[in-house]
């Protein structure tokens, strides 16, 4: 009895998170030039519940990664998801934060998921602001199925640390 | 179109001047790199050309010297360029490759500098400010030279939440 | 501050009494403005030791130092700025740039000279097809072919490349005037940007990175009716203009941001480099397409806008009246484009046709070598330059005879312009920097390459 009543209380919360997206803009190239596209009058970000980009990660909970993380930029990103509220969500908008796209070289990170987890990916070079939309309402749906990042984390489906995969060497960590 | 300036060039140095041409149309004068100073404030300040376009290098990786520090001139009154070349020489474990700054001539020079110092390791004596300015401190080598590995990665942070 | 812009206004008041621009310029009216006026050779001029006799008046405060970004939201772009302040003053500073070095240089070593077009449009991704046509006029001149392109594909080049020149500066003002706290001309200018990224859709097939131009000309011709189109387009794109600069030009809280703050003079420009739209903020008519006209330029009548100030008003007008010019252009452009060909017929740098290449045998070996090889470019060195959105966009490009460059250099106009950042802020106040920073049009992709 007690655990239907928990759950759908979960379902109340995450129904009414869904539809109240405060999006951190973290646009660093290309893809901003979109992003404003979808902010501006014809897409308009805001019918989704998507309104108002908040420029403070302590008051955003929703990470957008607009355009290539550079080996330089990569600490300064994880150290606004960490600012961020939980529960907190990231878009990897674009090829560039998403696997890097076609920058494969000696600065370009290969994915923003090397530093942040990422909830829903948004190809295209830059993508369209339809597929924007896609792609936000794929995070509301994941949401409302309790299937992001950080709700499968505080279920323990996924390790708190998160894991290396590689042998290299790691400067502390900015946090 | 300033063929002529660099005809007045080489008269001047001729000491200086290893070699010219004017391939393409774009008039150039390799200038040995112990009179760079020299002939640069003669450009500025006698033959008009007050405004420096660009500084670069480039990396001729197994040839003797090995890179060319290029500057781009033009003249504001005239609208002639000029191209100037200077070789600089690395000996193999010996000190780094060294060329005199213009910043002092042209404020422009100094981010431009940087960038070469940073990306080639090729240094500016007496330039006010000579730090690293795309790659971050702690990168270790110059990526623009031919034998950095372009996909040679040296992250600052890597937590990978790629599997979870 | 002698642009048309402003004389057009003229001396007429509006309505409900807002101030003409004569008048603030002259040093506010009704005793509004209290901020005191800082002649503007006063500001490039000044260094901490007269600043200290300035304001000895003040209290005195603790110098303090503040990190200004990297992620900051006022400033379109990532860069830090380490501040040293004294109260609300800017007493030093420095910019660091190069969070959004993606290599591009090193990244068009090795690829070959087709394929380092869609690296070019992430250069200034405000305005790619001027990138495009500045990195083909760059390679075509080392080919020695430049003299011999289709004269369609010039006029193509031209009026793709002037629709860039309009969205970047829309893009610029929309920004900046958002950030100095005016929404409405923002949306207004996204969505006339809006209507021409559509035409440019229909066009190349992408809205914003269009890889469009190749070396020889362009990829394909226009579509049908895409001049109707442009023309209908840039008709009810005018009268948006006009709203927005009525919005802008006399509002008094835009004003008072930009006017005076971060002059600059003309010799101080030229040494810094500048080029482009802030150059000639100062004074100086420096545009390529009128000292040094490249494709079709020199048959067009266009008028190049300077300021005479170098403040951030100015290099504000200089881009309101540029769009303007850009408009002139494309209007000439439309009816003077012949037909013809749009690719140079040189098997050397074009494709041959697609049925050509499946039932000959030669040229499906040409298509293969293309494609693999890349173009032979021969070997030498070349600095080729145009206007970019921002200045003077070259390409130092050094061949060593294969297909691929053995050194692509881009001379980038922001990031030149960036480097003056610290001096145009010294003595202003922290509110000045973001109308400063989003004038000089600091551009990622292309500052850091």
């Amino acid at each position: 009895m007690a655990e239907s009543y928990t759950t759908r209380l979960d379902d109340a919360l995450n129904w009414a998170r869904k539809y109240s997206l405060f999006t951190y803009p973290f646009v660093t190239a290309c893809c901003g030039m979109e992003y404003m596209a979808t902010a501006g009058s014809k897409y308009d970000i805001a019918r989704f519940g998507a309104e108002f980009p908040r420029f403070s990660p302590r008051q955003a909970d929703l990470l957008f990664v607009v355009g290539t993380i550079t080996e330089r930029q990569a600490p300064v990103l994880h150290r606004i998801w960490m600012q961020m509220a939980e529960p907190k969500y990231v878009i990897a908008f674009g090829v560039c934060a998403s696997t890097g796209g076609f920058y494969q070289n000696y600065n370009t990170v290969p994915g923003c998921d090397q530093v942040v987890p990422v909830d829903v990916y948004i190809p295209g070079c830059p993508p369209r602001p339809e597929q924007v939309l896609d792609g936000l309402i794929l995070l509301q749906k994941k949401i409302a199925e309790a299937t992001t990042w950080v709700q499968r984390r505080d279920r323990k489906e996924v390790e708190l640390a998160a894991q290396s995969t590689d042998g290299r060497k790691r400067l502390p960590v900015v946090a | 179109m300033s063929k002529a300036d660099l005809d007045k060039l080489v008269a001047q140095f001729p000491q200086a001047i290893v070699s010219s041409h004017s391939n393409h149309g774009d008039d150039t004068a390799v200038v040995t790199a112990t009179a760079l100073k020299d002939v640069m404030r003669y450009l500025r300040d006698s033959a008009g050309f007050d405004f420096l376009v660009s500084v670069t290098a480039v990396d001729y990786f197994g040839r003797e010297p090995r890179f060319e520090v290029v500057y781009h001139l033009r003249s504001m009154a005239t609208g002639n360029r000029l191209r100037i070349k200077a070789p600089v020489h690395e000996e193999e474990g010996g000190p780094s490759a060294e060329v005199a700054t213009v910043c002092d001539l042209w404020p422009t020079a100094n981010w431009q500098e940087r960038e070469v110092y940073d990306m080639f390791g090729i240094k500016f004596t007496d330039h006010p400010d000579l730090r690293r300015i795309l790659m971050y401190e702690e990168f270790v080598g110059h990526p623009l030279r031919k034998d950095y590995p372009k996909e040679q990665r040296q992250p600052l942070i890597r937590r990978d939440y790629s599997l979870s | 501050m002698s642009t048309t812009t402003q004389s057009k206004t003229g001396m007429k008041k509006l309505a409900f009494g807002m101030p003409t621009p004569d008048e603030i310029a002259s040093g506010g009216v009704h005793g509004l403005s209290t901020r005191p006026k800082v002649p503007p050779d006063l500001m490039s001029k000044l260094n901490a030791a007269e600043l200290e006799e300035v304001e000895d008046i003040e209290l005195p405060t603790e110098p303090m130092t503040i990190n200004m970004g990297p992620s900051h939201p006022a400033t379109h772009g990532t860069v830090r700025i380490v501040l040293t302040i004294d109260g609300e003053t800017v007493r030093d500073s420095d910019v660091q740039v190069g969070y959004l070095h993606r290599c591009f240089e090193k990244e068009a070593e090795h690829a070959t000279y087709t394929q380092v077009f869609p690296y070019t449009d992430r250069l200034n991704y405000v305005s790619p097809l001027l990138n495009n046509v500045g990195f083909a006029l760059a390679v075509e001149k080392l080919i020695g072919i430049v003299d011999r392109l289709p004269e369609r594909a010039q006029y193509i080049r031209v009026i793709v490349g002037e629709i860039s020149r309009i969205t970047d500066h829309l893009t610029c003002l929309g920004a900046s005037a958002m950030e100095v706290g005016g929404f409405t001309p923002f949306l207004w200018m996204i969505k006339v940007r809006e209507w021409l990224w559509e035409l440019l859709e229909e066009l190349t097939g992408a809205r914003l990175t269009h890889s469009y131009v190749r070396i020889g000309g362009v990829s394909q011709d226009l579509p049908e009716h895409f001049i109707d189109k442009l023309r209908a387009t840039l008709h009810k794109s005018t009268s948006v203009l006009t709203e927005c600069e009525s919005l802008l030009v006399k509002n008094r809280i835009f004003r008072d941001r930009m006017d005076g703050v971060a002059a600059i003079s003309a010799e101080d420009a030229i040494g810094l480099g500048w080029t482009g739209p802030c150059l000639r903020s100062t004074g100086v008519p420096y545009d390529v397409r009128k000292d040094h006209p490249y494709l079709v330029y020199d048959r067009f009548e266009f008028d190049v806008p300077v300021g005479s100030v170098g403040d951030n008003y100015d290099r504000f007008a200089v881009r309101l009246e540029e769009i303007r010019q850009s408009m002139r252009i494309l209007d000439q452009a439309m009816t003077q484009i012949p037909a013809g060909p749009v690719l140079l017929d040189d098997p050397r740098v074009a494709m041959p046709a697609k049925n050509a290449v499946y039932n000959t045998i030669e040229s499906m070996i040409g298509h293969f070598k293309l494609i693999i090889d890349g173009i032979k470019v021969p070997a030498g060195e070349v600095y080729s330059y145009t206007e970019g959105g921002n200045g003077e966009l070259g390409f130092y490009i050094v061949s060593d005879g294969t297909g691929r460059p053995y050194r692509c250099h881009v001379r980038s106009p922001s990031f030149i312009a960036t480097q003056s950042m610290s001096k145009l802020i010294l003595g202003a106040g922290i509110a000045d920097i973001i109308p400063t920073f989003g004038m000089i049009n600091m551009i990622g992709g292309e500052c850091d390459r």
